[in-house]
């Protein structure tokens, strides 16, 4: 299978749909396929990372979780917005994971260099 | 061109499924090659052969079937957000297929373009 550099974009926060939970979903799948899996948070798809998520308290399942999974699943880099963490009153300190920072600008220039983007 | 779409709208809720259509046709009469269209998350519900909505309004999920019928498109399902919604085999509407996301991977990574309509 070709080899290609596939960026997933993910804007909606956790809950209320359930977009975020069918991104990891396939975040996951693709990743066992060998290609090159990056993953991009931006807007409300930064309160994804946010540590001490407790969504049984609305009957969910804590598929965030899974994020903290991401190093086993050969997943090449989690890219997250600065403005979209400043925007919402978060720092790099309140999320469960290392990741990438990176400005408005930056960004654009990840989802410019994909072979792919995947938005869901 | 190779092209491969996925839809993760559902047929009555939202106009995603027809721009999808829509697309899915111009890229077939422009002579392009249309590999697969895959459906995921509320996007298999175009797949419910027991849907019917009055005669005269829009119904997508007949339209990819016609689709799939007259120009041999390949119509794939996701099993998990199918078998959560309601969606088998039992009511599966003609061309479709109920697959793995790994379905998805192997589309987009083939394609030339790969285009999601969503909400």
């Amino acid at each position: 299978m070709t080899h290609k550099k596939i960026v997933f974009v993910s804007r909606k926060a956790p809950y209320g749909t359930n977009a975020a939970a069918e991104m990891i979903e396939a975040v996951l799948v693709t990743a066992a396929f060998d290609q090159q899996v990056h993953l991009a948070f931006l807007d409300d798809g930064v309160f994804q990372l946010a540590r001490a998520q407790t969504p049984e308290a609305i009957g969910h399942k804590p598929f965030a979780q899974n994020l903290t999974e991401l190093g086993e699943y050969d997943i090449d880099h989690v890219w997250v917005e600065r403005e979209s963490l400043a925007e919402r009153g978060l720092t790099e300190h309140d999320l469960m994971i290392a990741v990438s920072l990176v400005n408005r600008a930056a960004m654009a220039e990840v989802l410019a260099e994909a072979d792919i983007l995947m938005s869901l | 061109m190779k092209f491969a779409i996925l839809v993760t709208a559902g047929p009555q809720g939202h106009q995603a499924p027809d721009s999808a259509l829509a697309f899915a046709k111009a890229v077939l009469s422009r002579g392009h090659e249309l590999s697969r269209v895959f459906f995921y998350g509320e996007g298999v519900l175009n797949a419910n052969r027991l849907a019917a909505p009055p005669s005269d309004e829009r119904h997508p999920g007949r339209d990819w079937s016609r689709l799939a019928a007259e120009h041999g498109v390949e119509l794939v399902i996701c099993a998990n957000a199918a078998i959560k919604r309601g969606i088998r085999e039992v009511n599966l509407a003609p061309g479709f297929r109920i697959s793995g996301l790994g379905q998805l991977t192997e589309a987009m990574v083939a394609a030339d373009r790969f285009v999601t309509f969503g909400p």
